[in-house]
């Protein structure tokens, strides 16, 4: 993926396997965010392949050029890494959002609002409602979304990702800007999720966080792969240690 | 309690302003006398006036301040009185039944001339609902929504000429033409958002307006089509006074038809669809929404009503030309939904009723009043940019228990 003369991801495979909890993590600038976006469809890799498995039915398809509401169709939903909520609707109708990709009715259903249609309509608002008990926020569900709290609307994210019935769930530096409460309780909830059947592939720069959550670390730097593995033997890598901290010199 | 600062601030106004307008309301001169008249009692009135009103503005600045502040201690949901009204069955019914009733004995409690300019608002109505789609709803700027609205009127005015179809059989044909406009419009425009997709549709509505003035084999140039047929009446031919009424019913059935459709459409998948559009363009296609429909969705289905309304103008003037659809038509429209509020039906409604009737009404200020109607729609945006009436999202009531109810 090259903006101009900037190869800003260079090299870097991975691979997540269903049920998994996989982290990537690098110093800032390394291309995580980047590599999000080329596999959820909003830029398309100038090079490289994406695949995705659905675990279900075991289809296999080629992602590069998607849109990415096809992507989403497909079965992986994001978070961002600034919040991009739907500010002035309520917390129910961005979840509401999130389902649209799994319903139908358009314009007749709308105007002659049909059984079908009112049906449809039930689901949406059912389902919806279960999952935000899930991230704790069924009381909110008038509320709008800007009056949230920042913790609570990086749940409201997730929460709306996960209303696409993803298999493959994108979190792109989830924790940023919460305190520990709030981090743990986000803790248990990715574990909810991944319980739930959904892999998981997580930015983040808690490190606390990741090493406690992922089952594998991937870790980038300039647009490359430098290293991968469990959390111990990233931990004890001498180029991660090199990235993060810099290199040793002699005095 | 009312600081001297401010007062002091007044004063000084009121003497910059009395200073400016010195040229024009104090001197006057008679080039044909060859006097100049000092008109000193003007600049005194100007000076006052222009205190006591800025004094007004800041009262209610101060005020608001403090009510601003007194507010914060408790986050109540604020909602326009309006919506609350609305809310209650017990109310709603009898005003929706209130206003029906007026509607339908309007033509036989005033004049003629009033309702021919109650039709010619309520056409303005509909214009604006439609606009609100894709201006207010999906938060697209169209300024170049006339051009929907002509190909509507001269769909009818050509068919009519060259063909002999009237107006029941057209009505759907203008409407679904200005769709299908809409949707070759929306296919360039998909990229663009804000300033730029403005200044595309504003360039779009000269386009339509300049081809129906210049393409004299088609569409007869700036002399127009004359003599359209006005609607029939199961075969009946329609005294003058009674086919205004008739046209002036058949608004009022738009009117409904349109409220019922916009109503329903905003609180569907497809509305929420677009509100999310306005929101948040990218977020919306991660999510699974397809943009490049939702958009032409909105396009086209706020086109369809500048079409029926296109079609209805051209049978009510009988007479159409392309002066009638200059880019000020296209502002109006447009300052139709801003004042009226975005994306609410209510505050659409009251913005058409208020633009379009006001200027009529204040005829009595004769010369002045388009300086009045500007004034007022200053004043409006200054002390309530979000429109008359703000729109307010639906609300949903839940059980403890999984099962839901939708209110």
């Amino acid at each position: 993926m090259n903006f101009g003369g900037i190869r800003a991801l260079d090299s870097l495979d991975l691979d997540i396997h269903p049920g998994e909890i996989v982290a990537l993590i690098g110093p800032n600038g390394a291309g995580k965010t980047t590599f999000f976006n080329c596999l959820t469809g909003i830029y398309t890799p100038s090079a490289g392949e994406i695949r995705l498995r659905n675990p279900e039915t075991g289809k296999e398809t080629r992602l590069n050029g998607m849109k990415p509401n096809k992507i989403t169709e497909k079965g992986m939903a994001r978070t961002f890494q600034n919040i991009r909520l739907f500010a002035n609707m309520s917390v129910l109708e961005n979840v509401m959002i999130g389902r649209h990709c799994r319903t139908h009715s358009l314009i007749l259903g709308a105007i002659f609002r049909n059984p079908a249609t009112r049906k449809e309509e039930r689901e949406i608002v059912d389902s919806s409602y279960q999952i935000l008990k899930k991230v704790n926020l069924h009381k909110q569900v008038n509320e709008q979304a800007k009056n949230l709290p920042y913790g609570a609307q990086r749940r409201l994210e997730i929460a709306r990702a996960l209303a696409t019935e993803p298999f493959l769930l994108l979190l792109d530096e989830p924790a940023a800007g919460m305190n520990p409460q709030e981090t743990e309780a986000l803790v248990k909830l990715i574990r909810l999720i991944c319980r739930e059947g959904h892999s998981i592939l997580l930015i983040e720069h808690d490190m606390k966080l990741v090493m406690s959550l992922s089952d594998r670390i991937f870790v980038m730097d300039y647009g490359k792969k430098i290293a991968q593995g469990s959390p111990e033997e990233v931990r004890s890598n001498p180029a991660v240690i090199k990235a993060y901290l810099g290199e040793d010199v002699d005095a | 309690m009312f600081p001297v600062k401010e007062l002091k601030r007044s004063l000084f106004v009121s003497i910059w302003f009395a200073f400016l307008t010195f040229p024009i309301m104090v001197i006057k001169v008679d080039s044909i006398e060859r006097i100049v008249t000092w008109r000193w009692n003007n600049m005194i009135f100007i000076a006052i006036g222009s205190f006591v009103l800025s004094i007004l503005v800041k009262v209610y600045f101060v005020r608001k301040e403090r009510r601003a502040a007194s507010k914060k201690a408790q986050t109540v949901l604020t909602e326009p009185f309006v919506h609350r009204i609305l809310r209650e069955p017990r109310f709603l019914y009898p005003l929706c039944l209130a206003c029906l009733a007026f509607a339908l004995l309007f033509p036989h409690l005033f004049s003629t001339y009033q309702t021919n300019i109650m039709t010619t608002a309520l056409m303005y109505v509909v214009l604006g609902l439609g606009l609100n789609i894709v201006v207010g709803v999906a938060g697209l700027l169209d300024l170049g929504y006339v051009a929907f609205y002509a190909v509507g009127a001269y769909s009818y005015a050509l068919l009519n000429m060259h063909f002999g179809l009237g107006f029941w059989v057209v009505l759907p044909i203008g409407g679904l033409l200005a769709a299908f406009v809409g949707i070759l419009l929306g296919f360039p425009v998909l990229r663009l958002r804000g300033d730029y997709l403005a200044i595309v549709t504003l360039g779009f509505g000269e386009i339509i307006r300049l081809v129906l003035e210049n393409w004299n084999d088609f569409s007869q140039g700036p002399s127009g089509i004359s003599n359209i047929s006005r609607p029939g009446f199961f075969g009946m031919d329609l005294s003058f006074a009674a086919s205004i009424n008739y046209i002036y019913y058949l608004v009022v059935g738009l009117v409904i038809f349109t409220i019922f459709v916009v109503n329903r459409l905003q609180n569907s998948r497809l509305g929420r669809a677009w509100l999310a559009l306005r929101e948040d363009e990218i977020a919306c296609q991660a999510m699974g929404i397809d943009k490049t429909k939702t958009k032409l969705m909105a396009f086209s289905l706020g086109a369809f009503w500048a079409g029926l309304v296109g079609v209805i103008f051209a049978t009510k003037t009988t007479f159409v030309n392309p002066a009638s659809f200059t880019f000020l038509e296209s502002a109006i429209i447009l300052s139709i939904v801003v004042l009226g509020g975005m994306g609410s039906i209510v505050g659409v409604i009251l913005g058409a009723l208020a633009l379009i009737l006001l200027p009529e009404y204040l005829r009595a200020l004769s010369e002045y009043r388009m300086l009045a109607f500007g004034a007022i729609l200053v004043i409006m945006m200054i002390f309530k940019p979000e429109g008359l009436i703000s729109n307010v999202r639906r609300r949903y009531r839940f059980k403890q228990q999984p099962s839901s109810e939708s209110e």
